[in-house]
C-alpha cells in the first residue's frame, strides 16, 4: 500500500523540515509576539499598530504544565482507532514570553514529564483524512 | 452614594437531567423568586435573561422568552451572554438600571437544558474559531485546561491526588441535604480515587458534569426593598471584569497566552482581579467573608479559587483545605451548597444559583448546610473568552 500524502492540518501555523518552528507574528511597532498569527490590529492596549511581520518562534521551551487524556474527546477531534491516550502540554517560550499549548510527541506519558522540563518542537501526524496524513506541531522532551 | 441593591427574592428549579424544555425550568424559578419576594410579576419593570446557546432561538433571546412565558407585561428586556459568567452579567445589567434610577424591580433569570457528555463545540467546520480548532488540532477539551492547572499545583505546590479528592468529598457532604442539588451522595476518598482517570491528574468524579436547571433573583432598589422587607440581603459588589494585557495564564479556549515581551505582566493576574474588583466596590476584604461559592469545574480548581479570592496566599490552599477551614464548621466554608460537584453545570443559571445560595445563607435559611452567623459572602466564577464573574452579598 502506498504511503499517504502528508499535509499540514492547518496552513501557515508551522514550518516543516529538520528544524520545524511555529509561525507567529510580531507587531512592527511595540514588538509584541502573537500566536496564532495576529495580522489585523495589535492587542497591546497601548499600541494601535496594524503592521505585523511573520516570525518563526523559538523551537525550545520549558513545560508550564501537562495533562494526559484517557478518553476519546468529541468531534471535531479525529481520534485514531483504537483510541490511544495522548498528552497535552503548556510550554513557556522564554524569548517571546508566552505560553503555547500542543500535544506531546506520540508515546510521551505524564509520568515522563515535570513542570520546568525542557522540550523542543516537532511535527508529527495527528489524523488521517481523505487519504492524507495530516500533521501538526507537538512538543518533545529534549534529550538530557 | 451607596452602590447597594437588594435581593428581595430567590428561586431555583432543581438541577438534574429532566429532559424538559428550559423555559419550563425558568418559569418555575421565576415564580418561586417572585413568591419569595412577595412581588407580583406585573410589578417587574426589567427582565434580564442569561442566554443559553444550546436551545435554539428561544435560548438566544432568553429574556424575552421568559417574559412571554410569564405573560407579556410591557417590561423592558435584555439578554446577556458571557458563557459561564452570563448570570453575573445579567445581574450587573439589572443592577445598573436600578442604580441609575431607570428600574425599581428587576428579574434576573437563567435556565438551561443540556446535552449529554463533554461540552463540545457547535457543529460545522470553523477554521477561524479557536474553540473549534483546539479540539480539531490538539484534542484539547475543557478538562484539559482544568488538568493543566491541577498538575501545576502538584508540581509547584506539592498538591496531592488526595487533596483533589478531598475537595469532592467535602463538597459532596455539604450538598447532601440541598434540595436543589442533583447529586446527593456522600462520596468517600476511596470512591473518588477509584473513579476512572479522565484528564490526568483529574478523575471522573472530580470533573463537573452538565445539568439542566434554573435560577432566578429578584433585585430591587434599597428604597423599594424597605417596603417589603425589614432586613434584605444586599448586593454590595458585582465584578464582570476582563483581563488586563498581557494575560499570561493559559485560558480556555485559547492556544496561547498573551506575550509579555513588550508590556510587563500586571500586578494582579486575571483570576485574582475578579474578586478584587468586587471587594473594592463593596469596601470589604476577604477577611470579612463568612463563606464563598466558587466555580469548582474540577475539584482542583476550587483550590486555585481559594487563592484567587484572597482566602490565603498562593501555595497555601492545600493547607486551608487540610485544616478544615473551608469545610462547614470551619473558618470560611467554601461551596456550602455542594458546588458544581453536587450540581453539575447549567451554564446560564449557575452564577445566579451561586447568589441564591449566598442569600439563603445570609438569611439563615440554609438548613443543615447553614454557615453559623453568616454576614457576608462572595461568589467567583469565570466565563470562556475573558469574562470575570463575582457577586458579593452582605446583610
Ligand atoms: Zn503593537
Amino acid at each position: 500500500m502506498a504511503a499517504n500524502e502528508t499535509v499540514p492540518a492547518i496552513e501557515g501555523w508551522f514550518t516543516e523540515g529538520d528544524n520545524p518552528a511555529l509561525i507567529g507574528t510580531q507587531c512592527t511597532q511595540c514588538k509584541t509576539f502573537f500566536f496564532p498569527r495576529e495580522e489585523t490590529y495589535c492587542r497591546n492596549p497601548g499600541c494601535q499598530s496594524t503592521e505585523f511581520e511573520s516570525v518563526e518562534l523559538s523551537r525550545e521551551g520549558t513545560i508550564w504544565s501537562y495533562a494526559e487524556h484517557f478518553y476519546k474527546p468529541p468531534a471535531p477531534y479525529i481520534a485514531p482507532e483504537p483510541f490511544e491516550p495522548y498528552t497535552i502540554a503548556a510550554v513557556e517560550l522564554a524569548e517571546e514570553k508566552l505560553v503555547i499549548l500542543g500535544q506531546m510527541a506520540k508515546g510521551v506519558a505524564h509520568s515522563d514529564l515535570k513542570a520546568g522540563m525542557k522540550v523542543e518542537l516537532v511535527v508529527e501526524p495527528i489524523y488521517d483524512l481523505d487519504d492524507k496524513t495530516h500533521t501538526v506541531w507537538k512538543w518533545k522532551p529534549l534529550a538530557a | 452614594m451607596s452602590k447597594d441593591v437588594a435581593v428581595l427574592g430567590v428561586g431555583m428549579h432543581p438541577w438534574g437531567k429532566w429532559g424538559k424544555n428550559f423555559v419550563e425550568y425558568g418559569v418555575k424559578a421565576c415564580n418561586d423568586a417572585l413568591k419569595d419576594a412577595g412581588i407580583d410579576w406585573k410589578d417587574v419593570d426589567f427582565v434580564s435573561g442569561a442566554e443559553t446557546v444550546r436551545n435554539g432561538y428561544p435560548g438566544y433571546v432568553a429574556g424575552a422568552t421568559f417574559a412571554q412565558a410569564l405573560g407579556w407585561s410591557g417590561a423592558s428586556v435584555a439578554t446577556s451572554y458571557a458563557a459561564c459568567a452570563s448570570g453575573a452579567t445579567g445581574i450587573n445589567a439589572a443592577r445598573a438600571r436600578i442604580l441609575s434610577g431607570m428600574s425599581d424591580v428587576a428579574l434576573v433569570i437563567g435556565a438551561d437544558t443540556t446535552p449529554k457528555g463533554f461540552l463540545a463545540p457547535n457543529a460545522g467546520e470553523r477554521w477561524d474559531d479557536p474553540d473549534w480548532l483546539r479540539f480539531r488540532l490538539m484534542g484539547c477539551t475543557n478538562p484539559t485546561y482544568f488538568a493543566l492547572y491541577a498538575r501545576r499545583r502538584m508540581d509547584i505546590y506539592g498538591a496531592t491526588e488526595e487533596d483533589f479528592a478531598q475537595v469532592k468529598v467535602k463538597n459532596s457532604r455539604h450538598g447532601f441535604t440541598n434540595p436543589n442539588a442533583r447529586y446527593k451522595k456522600k462520596f468517600t476518598m476511596e470512591e473518588v480515587l477509584g473513579s476512572n482517570m479522565v484528564a490526568d491528574p483529574l478523575r471522573l468524579f472530580e470533573i463537573c458534569a452538565t445539568s439542566d436547571g434554573a435560577a432566578c433573583v429578584v433585585l430591587t432598589s434599597m428604597e423599594y426593598a424597605k417596603k417589603h422587607s425589614t432586613r434584605p440581603v444586599r448586593v454590595s459588589g458585582v465584578s464582570t471584569v476582563t483581563p488586563t494585557f498581557p494575560s499570561t495564564v493559559i485560558e480556555m479556549p485559547n492556544f496561547s497566552t498573551d506575550s509579555a515581551y513588550s508590556v510587563p505582566v500586571p500586578d494582579t493576574e486575571f483570576r485574582d482581579s475578579i474578586a478584587a474588583y468586587a471587594y473594592e466596590e463593596a469596601g470589604v476584604g476577604p477577611e470579612d467573608m463568612s463563606l464563598a461559592e466558587v466555580y469548582d469545574l474540577s475539584s482542583a480548581l476550587e483550590l486555585d479559587w481559594y487563592e484567587n479570592i484572597g482566602l490565603c496566599k498562593p501555595g497555601e490552599a492545600e493547607k486551608l483545605l487540610r485544616d478544615g477551614d473551608t469545610t462547614l464548621g470551619g473558618r470560611v466554608p467554601v461551596n456550602p451548597s455542594g458546588g458544581l460537584a453536587c450540581f453539575g453545570e447549567a451554564v446560564p443559571a449557575q452564577a445566579i444559583a451561586q447568589v441564591c445560595e449566598l442569600v439563603w445563607q445570609l438569611r439563615g435559611q440554609a438548613g443543615e448546610r447553614q454557615v453559623e452567623g453568616a454576614k457576608a459572602g462572595i461568589t467567583a466564577n469565570q466565563g470562556l473568552f475573558g469574562h470575570g464573574s463575582s457577586v458579593l452579598c452582605t446583610i
